[in-house]
This record gives structure tokens, C-alpha cells and sequence, in this order.
């Protein structure tokens, strides 16, 4: 069982890349906006099905179906933003979160009344794993598709970094989200701020809904699937915390994947369960975070 | 046709109960709880199980899946009580999941997906369909009954009126003196136990229970009760769940009026009504159709 020790640790470091992606999205909406935004699940799935729409019905190529899926689920969440969430924002937090449950539900029956409940997978190249010797660490498996899928998150993630550290309109962001009465002295325009936040935020979500259904399979239920782990990292890392939800992600990715020496496979999703409670009990703030209370 | 609505009554009570639980839980002590469902799960998988495996009496069971809940819905708030909201209604979301994964997975316990059937209910066999449904018509209603003068009289009690300054805020309800904490787990705990009652009552009626059967959507279900009705009165819960019972079952007779729907469409589409109808509940009736109305104090 301990042989499988660095194979598991591969698997749970890849996928926990795939995750940042998702949970980076989760946890600037709440940066910027202070609510959990649970229809992140079923802007995972919107993503996952534009990009899956652009790669076999358009024929774009992967790389190209990813940024579609980005600009979709991103589109979809300034609109959903604006249409639902935004006039109850006066209600208080709370109201906006049962109100973004309420907001998945309808998303994902939406995207279950135009293409059925049946899973869909994108045309993709069939890559032969690759087998790498570790000497005395024994062998490993390498699946390509997730080699390349953990490059496509990593590449997503150095833009956003980049994009909030070096431009004017990321530095913007990270003032309202800091201090959001401070950033409205010095003249930021809180509604353009919002928006963005749901447009990257909820883009990232599809960005990465459809990097996980590339290595699972599309369906109306993609995003609700790792909706739990998606919160987990984010709450591991410290809502609100963007390099946080990195670390996060990574945790859990490993964490789901080492659990397998434990417990039953089926029990991986509960990991992300487990490691919010012991995170809340023990450091509130989550790793990386600043508040909680 | 009698059976159906007799059913339909029945299970208006599970929700009307949930939709008590809840009021408690959120409409008085304004604590979000997003996992109902999972408390109600666990409170049908404790009664089913000791009543099909160790053949203990019903009320037994009964008693059980409200001590369960409650202790699960205690450590619920112990944990996340001196948090935001926002992580509760995290915490809870994901304390569904994981029951509804437990009970798929321990197989040797639960059965697993194929569930646990032949759940025993006093009559089943004996009397009638009709006459057995429409006994527990009258158990269930009779708790509901019961559970919403219990909570009302403690809503108006100093409890009540602690709850809701803490709901408002708990920072000057524990300037006041008030044990916060301790207040906030009583009322979660006694919350969960209504859902984990309501879960075993379900259990019984139903004499058969499974993972598929503890969606989430039942929790939005609830949610949309309470909040339709009128969050913080008692009256406006089991009125409200009266009224989704109504929503959610009239919309399965429109499934012939389109012909050209797919059945996984319609399927979607009832399903969107009830995301749908919590969103334009919250849009233009906040308040419910029963609005709270707090009593001024008499002065002393």
C-alpha cells in the first residue's frame, strides 16, 4: 500500500492544480463581494459544455475550446450577477448565498433541459500513459491529459497573478477587496469592481469546470461534484485569500488522493468535509486567510 | 386519487416540520443551515435501522433519530458558532454530502444504494391503504401540531427573545449577559432534532428509504417553505410547506400539455421552478406571506 505513497502524491499534486482554478474563482468573488457565491457549481458546468460545444460542434482545439469556457461561465456570472444577485445584495450576505443556491439549481436544470442528463466527452486526443522509474520509490503512471491539463491551470493562474499585480485595473481589485471603504475615498468605482470580480471569478470557475470534465466527462452534474472540494480549498486556504486557495488546493487535491491508503475510494469527496472542520476548530482563518469572524 | 392526497398530506407534514426546525434554526437564531437534508437522513437511516435490524419499537427509533440529529446538529454549531455565517452555510452544505455518501458507501450498515425497505409502521398490512394512510395523516399532523405550539410558546419565551437579539446581534445580546454559544447550540441542536423527527416520520410512511431519496434540492425545498411562508412565525412555516407540497406536486400533471418535452426536460424544468420560485419569493415577498411581528415589551 505505502508503494503507492508517490504515485498518489503525483495524482493528488495534479489534480490539485486542477482545482486552484476553481477554487481561485470561488474565493475572489468572495474577496470582492463577501458572500459565498454557491452557484460556482453550475458555472463549472456552463463552462464545461461551452467548451465542449466549441471543441466538437466548432471544432476548435483544446487550448482554444478553454478560453471559450472561460469567457462563457464568465459572461454567464455578470449576467446572473446582474439579473439575480445583485438587488438582494441590500438583504445581507446570507440572503445572497441561499439566494445563489436557489441560482445553481435553476443554472444547472437550464443546462439539463438543452442537452440531457447522458455524460459527454470532448475530442481529445487518446495519449498513451507515460511510466517514469523513480528507482527504490518504485514506478509511476503519468496520464499526459493531466500533464497538460495542470499546465493549462498553471497557465491561467500566472495571467490572473499577473493581471492583479501589474495592471492598474487588478490593483483596483485587490484595494476594494482589501478595504472596500478605503478603495470608494480614493474614487473606485465599486459596481465596475463587482463585475469584474464575477466575470474572472465565475470565468475561472468555468476554466476549470471544463479542465475536470476533460479528465472525467461532461454533464450536468460536473460542477456540483466538486463543488465540496472547491470550498474546501478555499476555506483551507483562508476565504477571501487567493494564494490561500492555491495552498488550499493543493492540500485537498493530495489529501483526497492519499486518503485512498485509508479509507474506501468512494469516501474522497468526504476529505474536503473533514478538512473544513479541522481547519475551522484549529485556525478559523484558514491558512493563509485574515478573518473569519 | 384519495391515496395520493393523503400521501401528499403526510409528506406536507415532514416538510411542515423541517420547515419548523428550521425557523428555529435560522428564523429565530439566524443561523443558516444549508445541510436539512442531511439531518432529516440521518433521522429516517436511525429510526429505519433500529426498528429493520434490532426490531425495537417504533417510538424507540423515533427517539433515536431526534437524539442523532441533535448531537450532530450541536457539534454543527459548537464548531462554526463564533464564525461567520458564511461558513456554516458551508459546514452544512457538506455535512449533506457526506451523509448522503455514508449512507451510499457503508453497504455492510445501509444497505447502500439499494436502500432499506420493509420499514415497519403500526396497521401497515392490517389496514386499509387508505385507512393506513390516513392514520398518519393525523400522527404527523398531530406532531406538526404539537411542535408549533412548543415553538411558539418558546418563541415568545425569554429563550425566544434571547435567540432573536442574537440573531440581530449577538454581540450586544452577549454585552447583555446572555451566553451566546450556549444559546446558539440549544437552538441548533433542537432545530436538528424536528429534522431528524421528521426525517424518521417520513422513514416510516414511506417503509422505504435510499440515498436518491435526500437530494439537496430538499433542503431547498424547505428553505423555500420557511421563507414563503414567513420566516421567524410558526404558522408561516407549515404554511409555507402546505404551499411548496401544492407548488411542487400540481406542476407533475402539466407534463402532457407540451408534447413535445423530453421527459429529462420536464424533469428540469420542475426542478427550476423551485430555484426559480425562492428567487422571486426573496425578490418580492422577503417577509413571507405571514410576516414576524415582534411584540413590543410591556413595560415592566
Amino acid at each position: 500500500m505505502i508503494g503507492d505513497f508517490p504515485q498518489l502524491l503525483i495524482n493528488g499534486l495534479l489534480a490539485g492544480t486542477q482545482l486552484a482554478v476553481p477554487a481561485i474563482g470561488f474565493t475572489t468573488v468572495f474577496a470582492v463581494l463577501r458572500f459565498p457565491n454557491f452557484a460556482v457549481a453550475s458555472h463549472a458546468t456552463i463552462g464545461a459544455y461551452a467548451g465542449y460545444l466549441a471543441n466538437t460542434a466548432l471544432g476548435l482545439p483544446a487550448g482554444a475550446a478553454l478560453l471559450v469556457a472561460f469567457l462563457v461561465a464568465g459572461a454567464f456570472g455578470v449576467a446572473s450577477d446582474e439579473i439575480v444577485l445583485r438587488r438582494l445584495r441590500t438583504a445581507g450576505p446570507l440572503t445572497v448565498a441561499i439566494a445563489s443556491v436557489a441560482l445553481t439549481i435553476v443554472l444547472e436544470n437550464a443546462v439539463r433541459f438543452a442537452f440531457g442528463n447522458d455524460p459527454r466527452g470532448y475530442d481529445l486526443a487518446v495519449l498513451r500513459d507515460w511510466r517514469v522509474d523513480l528507482g527504490w520509490l518504485g514506478r509511476v503512471r503519468i496520464g499526459p491529459q493531466q500533464v497538460i491539463n495542470a499546465g493549462a491551470a498553471a497557465i491561467a493562474m500566472a495571467v490572473l497573478f499577473g493581471f492583479l499585480g501589474f495592471t492598474r485595473t487588478g490593483k483596483m481589485m485587490r484595494a476594494v477587496a482589501d478595504n472596500p471603504i478605503l478603495a470608494a475615498l480614493k474614487g473606485i468605482n465599486a459596481e465596475t469592481v463587482a463585475r469584474l470580480a464575477n466575470f474572472i471569478g465565475m470565468g475561472l470557475a468555468g476554466y476549470g469546470g471544463m479542465l475536470i470534465a476533460m479528465d472525467t466527462a461532461v454533464d450536468p452534474l460536473t460542477g456540483f461534484r466538486v463543488m465540496l472540494s472547491i470550498f474546501a480549498a478555499a476555506v483551507v486556504g483562508g476565504l477571501g485569500s487567493i494564494p490561500g486557495a492555491v495552498l488550499g488546493a493543493f492540500v485537498i487535491g493530495v489529501g483526497e488522493e492519499l486518503s485512498v491508503l485509508v479509507f474506501d475510494p468512494t469516501y474522497r469527496t468526504a476529505v474536503g468535509f473533514f478538512a473544513i472542520l479541522i481547519v475551522l476548530t484549529l485556525r478559523p482563518r484558514g491558512l493563509l486567510g485574515e478573518r473569519a469572524v | 386519487m384519495e391515496n395520493y392526497l393523503l400521501a401528499m398530506a403526510v409528506f406536507a407534514g415532514c416538510y411542515a416540520l423541517m420547515a419548523l426546525g428550521l425557523n428555529l434554526i435560522f428564523g429565530l437564531a439566524g443561523m443558516v443551515n444549508l445541510g436539512l437534508v442531511g439531518f432529516f437522513a440521518v433521522g429516517a437511516y436511525a429510526s429505519a435501522l433500529l426498528t429493520v435490524k434490532l426490531h425495537l419499537p417504533m417510538l424507540v427509533g423515533w427517539a433515536a433519530a431526534i437524539a442523532l440529529a441533535s448531537l450532530l446538529g450541536a457539534a454543527m454549531a459548537l464548531i462554526t458558532a463564533r464564525l461567520r455565517g458564511d461558513y456554516l452555510a458551508i459546514v452544512t452544505l457538506g455535512f449533506a454530502e457526506v451523509i448522503r455518501l455514508a449512507a451510499s458507501n457503508e453497504i455492510w450498515l445501509t444497505n447502500g444504494t439499494d436502500g432499506i425497505s420493509a420499514i415497519p409502521a403500526p396497521g401497515r398490512g392490517v389496514l386499509s391503504p387508505l385507512l393506513f394512510n390516513l392514520q398518519f395523516v393525523v400522527i404527523v399532523w398531530a406532531v406538526v401540531g404539537l411542535a408549533a405550539w412548543a415553538l411558539a410558546r418558546l418563541s415568545a419565551a425569554p429563550f425566544g427573545r434571547v435567540l432573536r437579539a442574537i440573531r440581530e446581534d449577538d454581540m450586544i445580546a452577549a454585552v447583555a449577559g446572555k451566553r451566546v454559544l450556549a444559546f446558539k447550540v440549544q437552538a441548533f441542536a433542537l432545530g436538528a432534532g424536528l429534522l431528524g423527527l421528521a426525517g424518521a416520520l417520513y422513514a416510516h410512511f414511506n417503509a422505504y428509504i435510499a440515498p436518491d431519496g435526500f437530494q439537496p434540492l430538499i433542503t431547498i425545498y424547505v428553505v423555500l417553505a420557511l421563507t414563503a411562508g414567513g420566516t421567524g412565525t410558526m404558522r408561516g412555516a407549515v404554511l409555507g410547506a402546505v404551499l411548496v407540497i401544492a407548488l411542487t406536486e400540481s406542476t407533475r400533471f402539466f407534463g402532457g400539455v407540451i408534447p413535445w418535452l423530453k421527459p429529462v426536460q420536464f424533469a428540469a424544468l420542475r426542478e427550476a421552478a423551485i430555484g426559480l420560485a425562492l428567487i422571486l419569493v426573496l425578490y418580492y415577498r422577503p417577509d413571507g406571506i405571514i410576516p414576524e411581528r415582534i411584540q413590543p415589551q410591556e413595560p415592566a
